[in-house]
């Protein structure tokens, strides 16, 4: 009963992760079809953004503000994430749209270098950070079951994301033009849409988001100049499964994908589980081939 | 529709191929290869190449090559390596150089990548025309750079523990094969009363071998595995492991995995409320370095086993470790694989020195029982099958990132690469 139980916490947990290191790629790729493989870059900038405030803040400042690092953290992860995203897509990404291969190897290559550059500043090995104390331990919800702190948190920040990003989207001016652009760019423009601006931002939120990701992720995981290579697959076959374009997509994906791994996974091992999970989205896509929530659409192609 | 379905289509083939190369990943410990043995080359094959002529004639100096991986996921382990032979050249120049010559060293990254390894070493041998090349870490990138050095019967030292079953001609091993380290470690844990054994490794060569062993060991023994699970590299969560671990109720996790995963690993542990009081684990892969990487506050308590620690108390590990913190920073840690690659560099030039030449079949000849005082303590190259005797040592991670020793094997450990000693291994050499 009790394995049932913190299972089953385990694969909302590895969904949620899954949703936030997705989200971010659900716009720059599910909304501006840029296949953009630096994503897992922009994780590993929010990663070091995490260590970097950690470091100010322990040179910096008394010792009894360091757990009010974290909060902060979170907040300069997404700034750095989000200038760099912006300064990306200004000089490069915009030169590539509507041209999905060129977009990819160049994002590839962008990617490596931001991988090479982390190595420059940071050094190759892994960097440490600690998490905050208000975070250390878990709520025993009954003998036996353990939910660590971390991951409700965690939990509760992708809910936080999400929110925001559906306000944004749905239900502010610079969300509905966003859309407008992301669905009929010349008509957008012609009703005086500076689609330039949107294109910009709408990819440096993207970019943001994943630094938030990377942020979070410096609690369960390692801080490396390549951990982003750890991330990307998953990213995409989230996003890809769910639907491109829709943000209720990218949720059922992540879910989808990690309650079946973490099933899989304690049925048979974690390289099967994996493989099993893989089997299970391609044979999915290819009955739904748009993935679970296509966006319906008027083009005739 | 057409387009999207394109995109949609390749994207997944995209991802698919990544799939499949991160389960070929190259960012492995000591990993990957074949786990057949090498078959011992005879020494005609060897001898019947043309005896390069090393030692580009600089008049004063004489050129080594520094084989590592300084970019990709390698480099997390490999730069600190290259750091301390860089160190132990500098130390050997400033003593006057190996018979009379300066050493120059020829740096190439290998870019944790398999092929660039074999490129590399082809490059330092044939043009750079080096006297002998320290480096590698993972079986991959060496069993990458094994033929090439047979063939062109150049001298390669390798610094990394690994999982034995290998003794190439052109080859010194200079790190703990098995039975100077998991053999040893699983013995201990026997006898500290800790019989049920939960097997953890990431998916590639290095942890299947050493667990066959260990199954071996323990089934000899009056041990027993409880389990046995593997992930794939760079793999981030193990929450089902974790719950797989609490149902097995071990009395100890042996944990071979590598790299990044320890990471994760080790903080959802901790996050799951298990310490190394209610659990122990012991790590071979997981050195000074990787402590400071993932954070002493999730190691508390656990063991590791290797040869070398910092705080490994000789008078030459003190200078060793003075000197490293000199020369790169009060912060950085000295661990195993880097002495390793130390003494490499310090054997290298004594086999020389001994030979009164540098040339390879001259080297290899002189090298044979020659003895160094390292910072790990004495150790002697064992002239049957190109590896060191080598003091093993359990240590206990404390919380402020180094290891203090619980155990160690009293002396020097003969090398036994083949496991030829030990009747439970019988079989475990010949697939």
């Amino acid at each position: 009963m009790e394995i049932w139980v913190s299972q089953f916490f385990n694969g909302l947990s590895v969904s949620s992760i899954l949703l936030l290191i997705a989200l971010g790629l659900a716009i720059t790729f599910g909304l501006m079809k840029v296949i953009n493989m630096s994503h897992g870059e922009f994780i590993m900038i929010g990663a070091y953004g995490a260590y970097m405030t950690q470091q100010i803040f322990k040179s910096t400042l008394p010792k009894s503000l360091f757990d009010a690092y974290f909060p902060v953290a979170i907040l300069v992860s997404f700034v750095i994430a989000f200038a760099i995203g912006y300064l990306l897509e200004v000089t490069l990404i915009r030169f590539l749209y509507g041209r999905p291969l060129d977009s990819l190897l160049a994002t590839w290559g962008v990617g490596l270098m931001l991988q090479q550059l982390a190595r420059s500043i940071f050094g190759a090995p892994n960097v440490a950070v600690s998490s905050p104390s208000w975070l250390d331990g878990g709520l025993t919800v009954f003998s036996g079951v353990v939910l660590p702190y971390k991951r409700l948190f965690i939990i509760a920040l992708v809910a936080l994301c999400l929110f925001a990003m559906y306000l944004y989207i749905y239900r502010s001016n610079a969300g509905r033009r966003m859309r407008a652009v992301m669905q009929n760019r010349e008509m957008a423009a012609c009703l005086g849409i500076s689609t330039r601006r949107v294109d910009s931002f709408t990819f440096a939120i993207g970019s943001g988001i994943a630094g938030i990701a990377g942020c979070a992720l410096t609690l369960i995981g390692p801080i490396g100049p390549s951990i982003g290579t750890y991330y990307i697959v998953d990213a995409f076959m989230v996003v890809v499964l769910g639907g491109v374009g829709k943000l209720v997509g990218t949720v059922a994906g992540a879910l989808g994908i990690g309650v079946f791994n973490t099933l899989f996974e304690w049925w048979t091992d974690a390289s099967l589980g994996k493989v099993l999970v893989f089997l299970c989205i391609v044979a999915f896509l290819q009955w739904k081939p748009m993935g679970m929530f296509a966006v319906r659409t008027r083009s005739l192609d | 529709m057409k387009k999207g379905n394109w995109l949609k289509g390749f994207v997944l083939t995209m991802t698919a191929s990544l799939v499949l190369a991160g389960c070929g990943g190259n960012n492995n410990n000591e990993a990957g290869g074949s786990a057949s043995p090498a078959a011992p080359a005879s020494s005609e094959s060897s001898s019947s190449a043309p005896a390069s002529s090393p030692a580009a004639a600089g008049g004063d100096t004489v050129k080594v090559g520094i084989l590592h991986s300084l970019s990709g996921t390698m480099s997390i382990s490999e730069v600190t390596v290259k750091n301390s032979e860089l160190m132990a050249i500098k130390e050997i120049n400033a003593k006057g150089g190996v018979l009379g010559k300066q050493i120059e060293a020829v740096v190439e990254d290998g870019a944790s990548d398999w092929p660039t390894f074999a490129e590399k070493a082809r490059k330092l041998l044939s043009e750079d025309k080096v006297a002998t090349v320290f480096g590698g870490w993972t079986s991959s990138s060496r069993k990458a750079m094994l033929p090439v050095f047979e063939e062109l019967n150049g001298l390669l030292w390798y610094p990394v523990q690994y999982e034995g079953l290998e003794s190439s001609p052109n080859i010194f091993y200079t790190g703990a094969t098995t039975n100077q380290q998991i053999i040893p470690s699983v013995d201990f844990l026997l006898e500290k009363g800790k019989k049920k054994v939960f097997l953890l490794g990431s998916d590639y060569v290095f942890p299947r071998t050493a667990n066959k062993i260990i199954k071996a060991q323990l089934a000899a023994k009056g041990g027993e595995t409880v389990a046995e699970e593997y992930t794939p590299l760079g793999h981030t969560d193990y929450t089902t492991i974790i719950a797989k671990i609490k149902e097995a109720k071990p009395d100890v996790v042996y944990n071979t995995l590598n790299g990044d995963s320890n990471v994760a690993f080790f903080k959802q542990l901790k996050d799951a409320g298990i310490t190394s009081a209610d659990l122990m684990t012991i790590s071979v892969s997981v050195a000074e370095e990787e402590v400071k990487g993932i954070g002493p506050e999730y190691l508390t308590g656990h063991l590791v086993a290797w040869d070398y620690y910092q705080t490994t108390d000789t008078p030459e590990n003190k200078i060793f470790v003075e000197n490293f913190k000199k020369e790169y920073g009060a912060e950085s840690v000295t661990s195993d694989p880097m002495e390793a690659g130390y003494v490499a560099v310090y054997l290298w030039a004594a086999a020389a020195e001994k030979a009164g030449s540098f040339e390879v079949d001259k080297v290899k000849e002189a090298a044979k029982g020659i003895e160094f005082n390292a910072p790990e303590g004495k150790v002697t190259i064992d002239g049957d099958n190109q590896h060191i005797y080598k003091t093993v040592r359990i240590g206990e991670i404390k919380a402020d990132g180094q290891i203090v020793e619980l155990w160690n094997s009293g002396g020097p450990v003969k090398p036994d690469p083949y496991l030829t000693t030990y009747d439970w291994a019988k079989g475990l050499s010949d697939q």
